[in-house]
Protein backbone atom coordinates (compact mmCIF):
# COMPACT_ATOMS: atom_id res chain seq x y z
CA UNK A 1 0.00 0.00 0.00
CA UNK A 2 2.63 2.36 0.73
CA UNK A 3 4.49 1.60 -1.72
CA UNK A 4 1.78 2.54 -4.46
CA UNK A 5 1.27 5.86 -2.70
CA UNK A 6 4.99 6.22 -2.89
CA UNK A 7 4.98 5.31 -6.81
CA UNK A 8 1.74 7.93 -7.29
CA UNK A 9 3.89 10.41 -5.42
CA UNK A 10 6.56 9.83 -7.53
CA UNK A 11 4.22 10.03 -10.39
CA UNK A 12 3.34 13.43 -9.68
CA UNK A 13 6.33 14.34 -9.19
CA UNK A 14 8.27 13.33 -12.30
CA UNK A 15 5.08 14.54 -14.51
CA UNK A 16 5.20 17.98 -12.83
CA UNK A 17 8.79 18.60 -12.97
CA UNK A 18 8.40 17.66 -16.61
CA UNK A 19 11.47 15.33 -16.58
CA UNK A 20 13.04 15.45 -20.15
CA UNK A 21 13.55 11.22 -20.50
CA UNK A 22 10.18 10.76 -19.15
CA UNK A 23 8.58 12.92 -21.61
CA UNK A 24 10.59 11.74 -24.15
CA UNK A 25 9.66 7.99 -23.39
CA UNK A 26 6.07 9.12 -22.95
CA UNK A 27 5.87 10.78 -26.41
CA UNK A 28 7.53 7.64 -28.06
CA UNK A 29 5.14 5.32 -26.57
CA UNK A 30 2.90 7.72 -28.02
CA UNK A 31 4.07 7.92 -31.27
CA UNK A 32 4.61 4.25 -32.04
CA UNK A 33 1.46 3.13 -30.62
CA UNK A 34 -0.39 5.91 -32.47
CA UNK A 35 1.62 5.00 -36.36
CA UNK A 36 0.88 1.30 -35.41
CA UNK A 37 -2.65 1.49 -34.94
CA UNK A 38 -3.23 3.62 -37.84
CA UNK A 39 -1.72 1.47 -40.03
CA UNK A 40 -3.64 -1.66 -39.05
CA UNK A 41 -7.03 0.76 -39.01
CA UNK A 42 -5.81 1.60 -43.04
CA UNK A 43 -4.86 -1.75 -43.93
CA UNK A 44 -7.33 -3.95 -41.51
CA UNK A 45 -10.55 -2.30 -42.02
CA UNK A 46 -10.42 -2.76 -46.36
CA UNK A 47 -8.77 -6.83 -45.86
CA UNK A 48 -12.12 -6.92 -43.22
CA UNK A 49 -14.46 -5.53 -45.52
CA UNK A 50 -13.43 -7.83 -48.18
CA UNK A 51 -13.00 -10.82 -45.95
CA UNK A 52 -16.66 -10.16 -44.72
CA UNK A 53 -18.38 -9.20 -47.75
CA UNK A 54 -16.71 -11.38 -50.61
CA UNK A 55 -16.61 -15.32 -51.28
CA UNK A 56 -13.98 -17.25 -52.35
CA UNK A 57 -12.48 -20.28 -51.76
CA UNK A 58 -9.80 -19.95 -49.15
CA UNK A 59 -11.56 -17.26 -47.44
CA UNK A 60 -12.65 -19.73 -44.28
CA UNK A 61 -8.88 -21.05 -44.26
CA UNK A 62 -7.78 -16.93 -44.44
CA UNK A 63 -9.96 -16.16 -41.83
CA UNK A 64 -8.87 -18.80 -39.40
CA UNK A 65 -5.06 -17.58 -40.07
CA UNK A 66 -6.56 -14.54 -39.05
CA UNK A 67 -8.00 -15.44 -35.82
CA UNK A 68 -4.98 -17.44 -34.72
CA UNK A 69 -2.95 -14.31 -35.44
CA UNK A 70 -5.08 -12.18 -32.82
CA UNK A 71 -3.42 -14.48 -29.61
CA UNK A 72 -0.06 -14.23 -31.81
CA UNK A 73 2.23 -14.06 -28.90
CA UNK A 74 4.09 -10.73 -28.81
CA UNK A 75 7.84 -12.23 -28.16
CA UNK A 76 6.96 -14.65 -31.25
CA UNK A 77 5.93 -11.39 -33.40
CA UNK A 78 9.35 -8.94 -32.32
CA UNK A 79 11.01 -12.94 -32.71
CA UNK A 80 9.40 -12.86 -36.85
CA UNK A 81 10.45 -9.25 -37.60
CA UNK A 82 13.93 -9.67 -35.62
CA UNK A 83 14.72 -12.21 -38.21
CA UNK A 84 13.89 -10.45 -40.92
CA UNK A 85 15.34 -7.33 -40.30
CA UNK A 86 18.40 -8.73 -38.83
CA UNK A 87 21.61 -7.93 -40.68
CA UNK A 88 21.42 -10.96 -43.21
CA UNK A 89 18.10 -11.18 -42.75
CA UNK A 90 15.70 -10.03 -46.13
CA UNK A 91 15.05 -6.62 -44.36
CA UNK A 92 18.52 -6.36 -43.11
CA UNK A 93 19.64 -3.78 -45.34
CA UNK A 94 17.58 -1.09 -43.93
CA UNK A 95 19.07 -1.50 -40.50
CA UNK A 96 15.88 -1.52 -38.91
CA UNK A 97 16.26 -3.13 -36.28
CA UNK A 98 16.68 -1.52 -32.49
CA UNK A 99 14.84 1.80 -34.17
CA UNK A 100 11.14 2.77 -33.36
CA UNK A 101 10.33 1.30 -37.00
CA UNK A 102 10.46 -1.86 -35.64
CA UNK A 103 8.57 -1.51 -32.86
CA UNK A 104 6.11 -0.45 -34.76
CA UNK A 105 6.03 -3.43 -37.52
CA UNK A 106 5.78 -5.27 -34.61
CA UNK A 107 2.98 -3.71 -33.24
CA UNK A 108 1.29 -3.92 -36.36
CA UNK A 109 2.01 -7.67 -36.51
CA UNK A 110 -0.39 -8.24 -33.39
CA UNK A 111 -2.85 -5.36 -34.18
CA UNK A 112 -3.17 -5.88 -37.58
CA UNK A 113 -4.98 -9.36 -36.82
CA UNK A 114 -7.22 -8.30 -34.20
CA UNK A 115 -8.79 -5.14 -36.57
CA UNK A 116 -8.97 -7.18 -39.56
CA UNK A 117 -10.78 -9.88 -37.82
CA UNK A 118 -13.48 -8.27 -35.64
CA UNK A 119 -14.06 -5.91 -38.84
CA UNK A 120 -14.54 -8.76 -40.79
CA UNK A 121 -16.80 -9.89 -38.39
CA UNK A 122 -19.16 -6.60 -38.52
CA UNK A 123 -19.68 -6.80 -42.24
CA UNK A 124 -20.45 -10.31 -42.23
CA UNK A 125 -22.78 -9.55 -40.02
CA UNK A 126 -24.80 -6.89 -42.15
CA UNK A 127 -28.22 -8.39 -43.32
CA UNK A 128 -27.66 -9.52 -47.41
CA UNK A 129 -31.06 -8.21 -47.90
CA UNK A 130 -29.54 -4.79 -47.04
CA UNK A 131 -26.35 -4.96 -49.77
CA UNK A 132 -28.99 -5.38 -52.28
CA UNK A 133 -31.80 -2.34 -50.71
CA UNK A 134 -28.54 -0.29 -51.13
CA UNK A 135 -27.77 -1.85 -54.23
CA UNK A 136 -31.76 -0.78 -55.45
CA UNK A 137 -31.14 2.32 -54.01
CA UNK A 138 -29.12 2.99 -56.32
CA UNK A 139 -25.38 2.71 -55.12
CA UNK A 140 -22.02 2.12 -57.10
CA UNK A 141 -19.71 -0.19 -55.34
CA UNK A 142 -17.72 2.58 -53.94
CA UNK A 143 -21.42 3.91 -52.13
CA UNK A 144 -22.15 0.58 -50.83
CA UNK A 145 -19.16 -0.24 -49.15
CA UNK A 146 -19.35 3.33 -47.68
CA UNK A 147 -22.77 2.82 -46.57
CA UNK A 148 -22.21 -0.26 -44.94
CA UNK A 149 -19.29 1.16 -43.78
CA UNK A 150 -21.13 3.53 -41.46
CA UNK A 151 -23.47 0.76 -40.89
CA UNK A 152 -21.19 -1.09 -38.88
CA UNK A 153 -19.17 1.91 -37.75
CA UNK A 154 -19.71 0.77 -34.00
CA UNK A 155 -18.07 -2.18 -34.42
CA UNK A 156 -15.03 -0.81 -36.36
CA UNK A 157 -14.34 1.03 -33.47
CA UNK A 158 -14.42 -1.35 -30.95
CA UNK A 159 -11.81 -3.28 -33.80
CA UNK A 160 -9.87 -0.52 -33.42
CA UNK A 161 -9.70 0.07 -29.33
CA UNK A 162 -9.00 -3.59 -28.94
CA UNK A 163 -6.05 -3.00 -31.40
CA UNK A 164 -5.21 -0.10 -29.49
CA UNK A 165 -5.53 -1.97 -26.49
CA UNK A 166 -2.84 -4.73 -27.73
CA UNK A 167 -0.38 -2.32 -28.75
CA UNK A 168 0.06 -0.16 -25.67
CA UNK A 169 0.00 -3.18 -23.95
CA UNK A 170 2.49 -4.70 -25.49
CA UNK A 171 5.69 -5.11 -23.88
CA UNK A 172 7.83 -8.43 -25.34
CA UNK A 173 8.16 -7.71 -28.88
CA UNK A 174 9.06 -4.24 -28.83
CA UNK A 175 11.72 -5.18 -26.05
CA UNK A 176 13.23 -7.96 -28.33
CA UNK A 177 12.90 -5.80 -31.60
CA UNK A 178 13.50 -2.31 -30.20
CA UNK A 179 16.18 -3.15 -27.32
CA UNK A 180 15.05 -0.48 -24.77
CA UNK A 181 17.96 2.11 -26.01
CA UNK A 182 17.89 5.34 -23.76
CA UNK A 183 16.34 8.21 -26.01
CA UNK A 184 15.92 5.93 -28.75
CA UNK A 185 13.64 2.91 -28.83
CA UNK A 186 12.73 2.82 -24.81
CA UNK A 187 8.69 3.02 -24.08
CA UNK A 188 7.04 2.89 -21.65
CA UNK A 189 6.43 -0.66 -21.22
CA UNK A 190 10.33 -1.56 -21.63
CA UNK A 191 11.21 1.32 -18.80
CA UNK A 192 8.84 -0.55 -16.63
CA UNK A 193 10.54 -3.91 -17.55
CA UNK A 194 13.74 -2.75 -17.16
CA UNK A 195 12.70 -0.33 -13.49
CA UNK A 196 11.82 -3.61 -12.03
CA UNK A 197 14.56 -5.44 -12.38
CA UNK A 198 16.64 -2.65 -11.36
CA UNK A 199 14.28 -2.86 -7.85
CA UNK A 200 13.11 0.69 -8.58
CA UNK A 201 9.85 0.57 -7.54
CA UNK A 202 9.35 3.91 -7.04
CA UNK A 203 10.02 4.82 -10.86
CA UNK A 204 8.20 1.62 -12.61
CA UNK A 205 4.80 2.61 -10.77
CA UNK A 206 5.33 6.15 -11.88
CA UNK A 207 5.61 4.79 -15.03
CA UNK A 208 3.02 2.76 -15.37
CA UNK A 209 0.83 5.52 -14.03
CA UNK A 210 1.48 7.31 -17.05
CA UNK A 211 0.75 4.15 -19.08
CA UNK A 212 -2.74 4.06 -17.62
CA UNK A 213 -3.43 7.10 -18.01
CA UNK A 214 -2.41 7.63 -21.74
CA UNK A 215 -4.55 4.26 -22.18
CA UNK A 216 -7.24 5.55 -20.46
CA UNK A 217 -7.50 8.98 -22.43
CA UNK A 218 -7.14 7.28 -25.77
CA UNK A 219 -9.83 4.66 -25.27
CA UNK A 220 -12.04 6.93 -23.11
CA UNK A 221 -12.11 9.17 -26.76
CA UNK A 222 -12.27 6.35 -29.30
CA UNK A 223 -15.17 5.17 -27.40
CA UNK A 224 -17.09 8.60 -26.96
CA UNK A 225 -16.62 8.57 -30.86
CA UNK A 226 -18.26 5.68 -30.75
CA UNK A 227 -21.57 6.32 -28.95
CA UNK A 228 -21.57 9.74 -29.97
CA UNK A 229 -24.38 9.72 -32.30
CA UNK A 230 -27.72 7.11 -31.54
CA UNK A 231 -29.23 10.43 -29.43
CA UNK A 232 -32.20 10.42 -31.27
CA UNK B 1 -42.67 -0.91 -70.33
CA UNK B 2 -40.79 -3.83 -69.40
CA UNK B 3 -40.49 -7.20 -71.18
CA UNK B 4 -38.83 -10.58 -70.51
CA UNK B 5 -38.22 -13.42 -72.75
CA UNK B 6 -36.81 -16.54 -71.68
CA UNK B 7 -35.88 -15.81 -68.00
CA UNK B 8 -34.55 -18.33 -66.11
CA UNK B 9 -32.45 -18.06 -62.51
CA UNK B 10 -30.61 -20.99 -61.38
CA UNK B 11 -29.00 -21.50 -57.99
CA UNK B 12 -26.55 -23.93 -58.73
CA UNK B 13 -28.63 -26.82 -60.55
CA UNK B 14 -32.05 -25.70 -59.35
CA UNK B 15 -33.97 -23.83 -61.63
CA UNK B 16 -35.61 -21.27 -58.92
CA UNK B 17 -37.43 -18.92 -62.25
CA UNK B 18 -38.35 -20.45 -65.69
CA UNK B 19 -40.54 -17.69 -67.50
CA UNK B 20 -40.70 -17.99 -71.30
CA UNK B 21 -42.41 -14.54 -71.63
CA UNK B 22 -43.87 -11.88 -69.63
CA UNK B 23 -44.65 -7.83 -70.67
CA UNK B 24 -45.20 -4.85 -68.29
CA UNK B 25 -47.10 -1.85 -69.83
CA UNK B 26 -46.36 1.27 -68.81
CA UNK B 27 -48.48 2.67 -66.44
CA UNK B 28 -49.89 -0.98 -65.12
CA UNK B 29 -50.41 -1.28 -61.88
CA UNK B 30 -49.30 -5.80 -61.53
CA UNK B 31 -50.10 -7.82 -58.67
CA UNK B 32 -47.85 -11.29 -58.85
CA UNK B 33 -49.35 -13.49 -56.40
CA UNK B 34 -47.92 -16.65 -55.36
CA UNK B 35 -46.96 -18.94 -52.01
CA UNK B 36 -43.82 -18.87 -50.52
CA UNK B 37 -41.09 -20.13 -52.36
CA UNK B 38 -43.03 -19.47 -55.63
CA UNK B 39 -39.88 -17.53 -56.62
CA UNK B 40 -41.23 -13.55 -56.08
CA UNK B 41 -38.73 -12.20 -54.77
CA UNK B 42 -36.02 -13.85 -57.04
CA UNK B 43 -38.46 -12.33 -60.42
CA UNK B 44 -38.54 -8.48 -58.71
CA UNK B 45 -34.73 -9.30 -58.09
CA UNK B 46 -33.91 -9.73 -61.73
CA UNK B 47 -36.27 -7.60 -63.66
CA UNK B 48 -34.96 -4.61 -60.81
CA UNK B 49 -31.51 -5.72 -62.20
CA UNK B 50 -30.29 -6.30 -58.49
CA UNK B 51 -29.29 -10.20 -59.45
CA UNK B 52 -28.33 -11.38 -63.28
CA UNK B 53 -30.26 -14.43 -64.27
CA UNK B 54 -28.68 -17.68 -65.52
CA UNK B 55 -30.53 -16.82 -68.86
CA UNK B 56 -32.69 -14.59 -71.29
CA UNK B 57 -33.46 -11.24 -71.98
CA UNK B 58 -34.63 -8.15 -70.13
CA UNK B 59 -35.98 -4.87 -72.53
CA UNK B 60 -36.62 -1.58 -71.02
CA UNK B 61 -38.98 0.30 -73.64
CA UNK B 62 -37.35 -1.97 -76.08
CA UNK B 63 -33.55 -1.83 -75.00
CA UNK B 64 -31.89 -5.14 -74.11
CA UNK B 65 -31.03 -4.28 -70.86
CA UNK B 66 -29.99 -7.87 -69.46
CA UNK B 67 -26.17 -7.80 -69.71
CA UNK B 68 -26.35 -3.98 -68.74
CA UNK B 69 -26.47 -4.78 -65.00
CA UNK B 70 -24.96 -1.22 -65.03
CA UNK B 71 -25.98 1.96 -62.30
CA UNK B 72 -27.64 3.61 -65.14
CA UNK B 73 -30.41 1.11 -65.38
CA UNK B 74 -30.65 0.02 -61.86
CA UNK B 75 -31.11 3.97 -61.02
CA UNK B 76 -34.57 4.07 -63.20
CA UNK B 77 -35.70 1.45 -60.74
CA UNK B 78 -36.66 1.39 -56.97
CA UNK B 79 -37.41 -1.62 -54.76
CA UNK B 80 -38.95 -1.76 -51.19
CA UNK B 81 -38.79 -4.52 -49.90
CA UNK B 82 -41.22 -6.56 -46.87
CA UNK B 83 -38.67 -5.53 -44.43
CA UNK B 84 -37.66 -1.70 -44.17
CA UNK B 85 -34.02 -2.60 -43.61
CA UNK B 86 -33.32 1.53 -42.82
CA UNK B 87 -29.97 2.49 -42.55
CA UNK B 88 -28.44 3.69 -39.18
CA UNK B 89 -29.49 7.42 -39.20
CA UNK B 90 -32.62 9.69 -39.13
CA UNK B 91 -35.65 9.69 -41.25
CA UNK B 92 -34.58 12.48 -43.38
CA UNK B 93 -31.57 11.09 -44.39
CA UNK B 94 -32.50 7.53 -45.22
CA UNK B 95 -35.08 9.22 -47.65
CA UNK B 96 -32.80 11.55 -49.15
CA UNK B 97 -29.96 8.45 -49.46
CA UNK B 98 -30.79 7.87 -52.96
CA UNK B 99 -30.88 11.15 -54.32
CA UNK B 100 -27.09 11.82 -52.86
CA UNK B 101 -25.88 8.54 -54.47
CA UNK B 102 -26.88 10.41 -57.31
CA UNK B 103 -24.98 13.55 -56.46
CA UNK B 104 -28.15 15.95 -56.80
CA UNK B 105 -27.90 19.23 -55.05
CA UNK B 106 -28.13 19.56 -51.64
CA UNK B 107 -31.00 21.87 -52.16
CA UNK B 108 -33.04 19.55 -54.65
CA UNK B 109 -32.73 16.84 -52.32
CA UNK B 110 -33.83 18.76 -48.90
CA UNK B 111 -37.39 20.19 -51.47
CA UNK B 112 -37.64 16.35 -52.71
CA UNK B 113 -37.16 14.66 -49.59
CA UNK B 114 -39.50 17.16 -47.62
CA UNK B 115 -42.17 16.93 -50.32
CA UNK B 116 -42.10 13.01 -49.82
CA UNK B 117 -42.07 13.09 -46.34
CA UNK B 118 -45.27 15.03 -46.14
CA UNK B 119 -46.35 12.90 -48.98
CA UNK B 120 -46.44 10.15 -46.28
CA UNK B 121 -47.25 12.09 -43.86
CA UNK B 122 -43.99 11.25 -41.84
CA UNK B 123 -42.41 15.02 -41.83
CA UNK B 124 -42.90 15.27 -38.05
CA UNK B 125 -40.55 12.02 -37.94
CA UNK B 126 -37.91 14.33 -40.11
CA UNK B 127 -35.31 14.07 -37.43
CA UNK B 128 -36.27 11.03 -35.64
CA UNK B 129 -33.47 8.01 -36.10
CA UNK B 130 -34.25 4.90 -37.93
CA UNK B 131 -34.18 2.41 -35.47
CA UNK B 132 -36.87 4.50 -33.53
CA UNK B 133 -39.65 3.90 -35.83
CA UNK B 134 -42.86 1.80 -35.06
CA UNK B 135 -43.47 -1.03 -38.50
CA UNK B 136 -46.16 1.39 -40.08
CA UNK B 137 -43.72 4.84 -39.86
CA UNK B 138 -40.73 2.36 -40.90
CA UNK B 139 -42.39 0.80 -43.87
CA UNK B 140 -44.04 4.82 -44.87
CA UNK B 141 -40.26 5.75 -44.72
CA UNK B 142 -39.21 2.58 -46.92
CA UNK B 143 -42.14 3.92 -49.47
CA UNK B 144 -40.89 7.33 -49.38
CA UNK B 145 -37.15 6.09 -49.99
CA UNK B 146 -38.18 4.82 -53.01
CA UNK B 147 -41.09 7.39 -54.35
CA UNK B 148 -38.42 9.99 -53.54
CA UNK B 149 -36.09 8.59 -56.63
CA UNK B 150 -39.37 8.98 -59.22
CA UNK B 151 -39.26 5.41 -60.30
CA UNK B 152 -39.62 4.33 -64.03
CA UNK B 153 -40.85 1.07 -62.67
CA UNK B 154 -41.51 0.70 -58.85
CA UNK B 155 -41.06 -2.67 -57.03
CA UNK B 156 -42.48 -3.62 -53.82
CA UNK B 157 -41.74 -7.09 -52.32
CA UNK B 158 -44.56 -7.59 -49.82
CA UNK B 159 -44.37 -4.29 -48.42
CA UNK B 160 -47.26 -4.72 -46.15
CA UNK B 161 -46.93 -7.86 -44.44
CA UNK B 162 -45.39 -7.52 -41.94
CA UNK B 163 -47.86 -4.61 -40.76
CA UNK B 164 -51.24 -4.94 -38.51
CA UNK B 165 -54.19 -4.87 -40.53
CA UNK B 166 -55.26 -1.07 -39.85
CA UNK B 167 -52.01 0.18 -40.48
CA UNK B 168 -51.73 -2.05 -43.10
CA UNK B 169 -55.54 -0.60 -44.63
CA UNK B 170 -54.49 2.95 -44.25
CA UNK B 171 -51.24 2.50 -45.92
CA UNK B 172 -52.71 0.30 -48.81
CA UNK B 173 -54.58 3.38 -49.09
CA UNK B 174 -52.09 5.74 -49.25
CA UNK B 175 -49.61 4.20 -51.83
CA UNK B 176 -52.77 3.21 -54.10
CA UNK B 177 -53.08 7.44 -54.57
CA UNK B 178 -49.94 8.02 -54.23
CA UNK B 179 -49.40 5.65 -57.58
CA UNK B 180 -52.48 6.71 -59.06
CA UNK B 181 -51.22 10.56 -58.57
CA UNK B 182 -47.82 9.83 -60.68
CA UNK B 183 -48.98 7.07 -62.58
CA UNK B 184 -46.17 5.26 -61.52
CA UNK B 185 -45.90 1.65 -63.54
CA UNK B 186 -45.66 -1.07 -60.49
CA UNK B 187 -44.83 -4.87 -59.91
CA UNK B 188 -46.68 -5.30 -56.41
CA UNK B 189 -45.29 -8.91 -55.06
CA UNK B 190 -48.08 -10.21 -52.32
CA UNK B 191 -49.42 -13.46 -50.90
CA UNK B 192 -52.42 -11.84 -49.76
CA UNK B 193 -55.07 -11.86 -52.05
CA UNK B 194 -57.16 -8.49 -50.54
CA UNK B 195 -54.17 -6.50 -50.61
CA UNK B 196 -53.62 -7.55 -54.23
CA UNK B 197 -57.62 -6.63 -55.14
CA UNK B 198 -57.37 -2.93 -53.97
CA UNK B 199 -54.27 -2.24 -55.83
CA UNK B 200 -53.22 -4.36 -58.71
CA UNK B 201 -55.04 -3.83 -62.18
CA UNK B 202 -53.52 -6.84 -63.56
CA UNK B 203 -52.63 -10.01 -62.00
CA UNK B 204 -50.05 -12.73 -62.48
CA UNK B 205 -50.00 -15.72 -60.90
CA UNK B 206 -46.37 -17.50 -60.18
CA UNK B 207 -46.37 -20.69 -59.01
CA UNK B 208 -42.74 -23.38 -59.11
CA UNK B 209 -40.87 -20.55 -60.55
CA UNK B 210 -43.45 -19.62 -63.86
CA UNK B 211 -46.51 -17.36 -64.26
CA UNK B 212 -49.16 -20.01 -64.70
CA UNK B 213 -52.15 -17.33 -65.33
CA UNK B 214 -51.71 -13.57 -65.82
CA UNK B 215 -54.55 -11.24 -67.01
CA UNK B 216 -57.08 -8.63 -65.40
CA UNK B 217 -57.23 -9.07 -61.35
CA UNK B 218 -60.77 -9.63 -61.56
CA UNK B 219 -60.67 -12.26 -64.45
CA UNK B 220 -58.35 -14.25 -63.20
CA UNK B 221 -59.59 -14.45 -59.69
CA UNK B 222 -63.61 -15.17 -61.75
CA UNK B 223 -61.87 -17.82 -64.05
CA UNK B 224 -58.67 -19.77 -62.81
CA UNK B 225 -57.22 -21.97 -64.92
CA UNK B 226 -55.89 -25.22 -63.79
CA UNK B 227 -52.73 -24.62 -62.62
CA UNK B 228 -54.48 -21.48 -60.42
CA UNK B 229 -57.38 -23.08 -59.71
CA UNK B 230 -56.81 -24.59 -56.01
CA UNK B 231 -54.74 -21.87 -54.96
CA UNK B 232 -56.77 -19.20 -55.81
CA UNK B 233 -59.91 -20.90 -55.02
CA UNK B 234 -58.34 -21.44 -51.00
CA UNK B 235 -58.19 -17.81 -51.15
CA UNK B 236 -61.98 -16.75 -52.33
CA UNK B 237 -63.15 -19.22 -49.74
CA UNK B 238 -61.37 -17.74 -47.06
CA UNK B 239 -62.42 -13.66 -48.17
CA UNK B 240 -66.02 -14.88 -48.69
N1 LIG C 1 -29.48 -18.12 -53.33
C1 LIG C 1 -30.31 -19.16 -53.33
N2 LIG C 1 -29.84 -20.42 -53.40
C2 LIG C 1 -30.66 -21.47 -53.39
N3 LIG C 1 -31.98 -21.39 -53.32
C3 LIG C 1 -32.53 -20.16 -53.25
C4 LIG C 1 -31.73 -18.98 -53.23
N4 LIG C 1 -32.54 -17.92 -53.14
C5 LIG C 1 -33.79 -18.41 -53.11
N5 LIG C 1 -33.79 -19.75 -53.16
C6 LIG C 1 -34.96 -20.63 -53.21
O1 LIG C 1 -35.69 -20.23 -54.33
C7 LIG C 1 -37.06 -20.35 -54.10
C8 LIG C 1 -37.74 -19.03 -54.39
O2 LIG C 1 -37.37 -18.09 -53.41
P1 LIG C 1 -38.05 -16.64 -53.37
O3 LIG C 1 -37.92 -16.01 -54.68
O4 LIG C 1 -37.49 -15.94 -52.21
O5 LIG C 1 -39.56 -17.03 -53.09
P2 LIG C 1 -40.80 -16.10 -52.65
O6 LIG C 1 -40.34 -14.69 -52.65
O7 LIG C 1 -41.84 -16.36 -53.66
O8 LIG C 1 -41.23 -16.59 -51.31
C9 LIG C 1 -37.22 -20.82 -52.67
O9 LIG C 1 -37.43 -22.21 -52.70
C10 LIG C 1 -35.89 -20.50 -52.04
O10 LIG C 1 -35.60 -21.41 -51.03
MG1 LIG D 1 -40.23 -13.29 -51.08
Amino acid sequence: MELLLEGLKKAIEMILSGDPEILEITLLTLKVSITAVLISTLIGIPVGMFLGLARFPGRKFILAIINIGMGLPPVVAGLWITLFLWRSGPLGDLAWLYTPTAIIMAQILVSLPIVTALTSTAFQQINPKLILQVKALGATKLQLYWILTKEVKLAILAAIIAGFGRVIAEVGAAMMVGGNISGETRILTTSIVMEVSKGNFDIALALSFILMTLAFIITFSLTYLQQRKRSL
Amino acid sequence: MITAKNLEVRAGKKVLLSIPHFELQEGEVLGIMGPNGAGKSTFIKALALLEKPSQGTIFLKGKDITNDLTLDMRRRFAVAMQQPLLLDTTVFQNVAVGLKLRKLPRQEVKQKVAYWLEKFQISSLAKKHGANLSGGEAQRVNLARAMVLEPEVLFLDEPFSALDFPTKVQLLKDIKSIIQQTNTTTVFVSHDLMELKFLADTLAILMDGDLKQTGPTEEVLASPNSSTSGFINDWQSLLN
